[in-house]
């Protein structure tokens, strides 16, 4: 390497660097944060309800096979969308009944085809997810998924 | 080993290596589930076992990183631990809280970040594992000699340390929970982790081809400035989708473009240096193990990363088996080899014997390699198709799985090979054998032709 680059050059380069790219990251954060809870998600409001719908997807850790906002375990569909895919997503009862009739109908049983347990959850629970699920869809994704298929 | 307490770092690697052998074997039950799904779906569903492969993972690969540090800290500073007993403490509560996870998630008690679904009572224990370690390990620096070395491997799990703060914020907003998850999980695999990984293979170079170290240390800061750099703002790669402004689509494709350099960099460190020695070290199958892990940690995630990290193209690979591809080679390459490049380095050492058993030690290397190239191919068809099929037709989600499944077999094959060559390297660095498998020649030096 260069004679010019002394290994306490070097160093310095590494140390003063990196704290300009902490503070640039830590200013993005911030000003990202703010975007994300006046903007982007704020098309419904973050009800009780949802709260505890990503409680119940977070206590069955759904993440492990389905991806959500394609982020997960890729052994089941997105579900970021679902709720599009469904065609429910400004109909909270109707979100709520073909969600309901999808859990109660796990573990469908049938040979060579991916099994999605029974989380025996319960008729609130359900209502729970279906919003969190809704209010997910309606994220700013910019844009993605780039169809309903997910 | 010069020092005693070094010895601390045998325990470690042993019980890095045992969760190193649940892990493989989680992998390889999870790639049977995708051919025979109906398997154990009542008793232990997919999620739970890949719960378990990933888990067993992380923590196998953070208990080789501290056993390589309380193996080289003496080393570079030239002193005794500060505390053995520390140490050894700290072990058993990783090995204890790591038990606990697997006995929580096999009765369906668990989180659901990714990842991160330890128990709260264990992702505590993990913290004050941390806070331990960071105390015994700079309390040995601090009274001793400070070295390039010392001083970027501490630097690197002091700030991993630290992020694991953010294992204990999940705001109830989805999409700043998703943000603020990324600062563990990407900040510690493509930012701090890459200060631990050039840290050990600087040593281990330094060890093995007998470079001045004033050469090595020039190019591990400069192989870190260039992670950090990258790594920092490259994070920006896992933003763009999840409800976070657009900017990021830009900041992230540029900067994690630039992650390629520090992997780049890794690769033609170790090469150089191994060309510029002239030390003729006998523990081969380390220097094997150095140069492989640099060269696809490389592939894994220089090129592999690179392939779909562009937000124009991750707009419809995102989350699909291209993603599973690169985190396989990725993980492999950076962060599993090295482990290994160091156990190979430091076993005979703590056990104060010659290097043995090194041709088994290299059979599995490749096999390990081989089978993780291949299981990378399959699955990067199997995106590429998947991508195709989904994302630019449209078709549905489990109609696009079922025209996979030919992959899926081939990965399950390629995973084989992965545990075959896992459990051979296991048995190399605890069995003693007598004889090598293969007597290596008579060493001359013969001058070029």
């Amino acid at each position: 390497m260069a004679e010019f680059l002394t290994k306490s050059r070097a160093r310095n380069v590494f140390y003063g660097g990196s704290i300009f790219f902490v503070v640039v990251f830590i200013g993005l954060t911030a000003h990202s944060h703010k975007y994300v809870v006046e903007k982007s998600t704020a098309g419904m409001p973050l009800t009780k309800e949802v709260r505890m719908g990503k409680h119940v997807w977070e206590r069955n850790s759904c993440i492990n096979c389905h991806t959500l906002h394609g982020e997960g375990a890729y052994f089941a569909p997105e579900v970021g969308n679902v709720m599009t895919r469904w065609g429910v997503l400004d109909d909270p009862e109707a979100a709520f009944e073909i969600l309901q009739g999808w859990m109660e109908a796990q573990p469908s049983g049938i040979e060579g085809r991916r099994q999605m347990p029974n989380f025996n959850l319960t008729e609130e629970e359900i209502r729970a997810l279906a919003e969190f699920l809704r209010w997910a869809d309606q994220t700013d994704t910019q844009g993605w998924p780039p169809n309903d298929a997910g | 080993m010069k020092y005693q307490s070094q010895k601390v770092a045998y325990a470690y690697f042993v019980c890095a290596m045992a969760l190193f052998g649940i892990q493989v074997l989680g992998g390889l039950l999870a790639g049977w589930v995708y051919i025979s799904p109906n398997f154990l779906s009542e008793l232990v569903p997919f999620s739970v076992i890949r719960m378990i492969h990933t888990n067993a993972l992380i923590v196998w690969l953070l208990l080789g990183f501290f056993g390589a540090a309380f193996f080289l800290v003496p080393e570079e500073s030239e002193r005794e631990l500060y505390s053995v007993k520390l140490a050894y403490l700290q072990l058993i509560i990783l090995v204890v809280g790591t038990l606990g996870a697997v006995g929580s998630y096999l009765v369906g008690i668990h989180g659901g970040r990714e990842f991160l679904e330890q128990p709260l009572w264990v992702k505590i224990g993990i913290l004050v594992a941390a806070l331990i370690f960071l105390f015994n390990i700079s309390m040995t620096v601090l009274a001793g000699k400070k070295t390039a070395i010392t001083n970027v491997l501490l630097m690197g799990l002091w700030l991993l340390s630290l992020l694991w703060i953010f294992a204990f914020i999940n705001p109830d907003n989805l999409s700043l929970d998703k943000m603020y998850w990324w600062f563990v999980v990407h900040l510690w695999v493509e930012a701090t982790w890459e200060l631990v990984m050039a840290a050990i293979l600087a040593f281990l170079l330094l060890k093995l081809t007998g470079v001045d170290r004033e050469v090595v240390e020039k190019w591990l800061y400069v192989i870190v400035a260039t992670a950090l750099f990258s790594g920092i703002l490259g994070t920006g790669h896992h933003f763009y989708w999840i409800g976070l402004p657009g900017y990021w689509q830009w900041i992230g494709s540029i900067f994690s473009t630039f992650e390629v350099i520090p992997f780049f960099l890794m690769m033609s460190f170790a090469f150089v240096m191994v060309w510029k020695g002239k030390r003729n070290h006998p523990n081969k199958a380390a220097l094997l193990w150095s140069l492989g892990s640099s060269t696809v940690a490389f592939f894994g995630a220089g090129v592999w990363g690179f392939l779909h990290t562009l937000h124009g193209v991750n707009f419809y690979s995102h989350g699909t088996q291209i993603t599973a591809a690169h985190g396989h080679l990725a993980f492999y390459g950076a962060y599993v080899a090295l482990n290994l490049a160091i156990f190979t380095y430091a076993m005979p050492l703590l056990r104060q014997r010659q290097p043995y058993n090194q041709v088994l030690n290299m059979v599995s290397f490749w096999l390990m390699t081989g089978g993780m190239a291949f299981m990378t191919f399959v699955l990067t068809f199997a995106g590429t198709i998947q991508t195709h099929m989904q994302r630019v037709i449209g078709d549905y989600y489990m109609e696009v799985q079922d025209s996979l499944s030919i992959f899926y077999i081939m990965r399950f094959g390629a995973g084989a090979c992965v545990v075959i060559g896992a459990l051979l390297f296991i048995y190399s660095l605890l069995v003693v054998r007598k004889r090598e498998v293969i007597e290596p020649g008579p060493h001359a030096t013969v001058a070029g032709e």
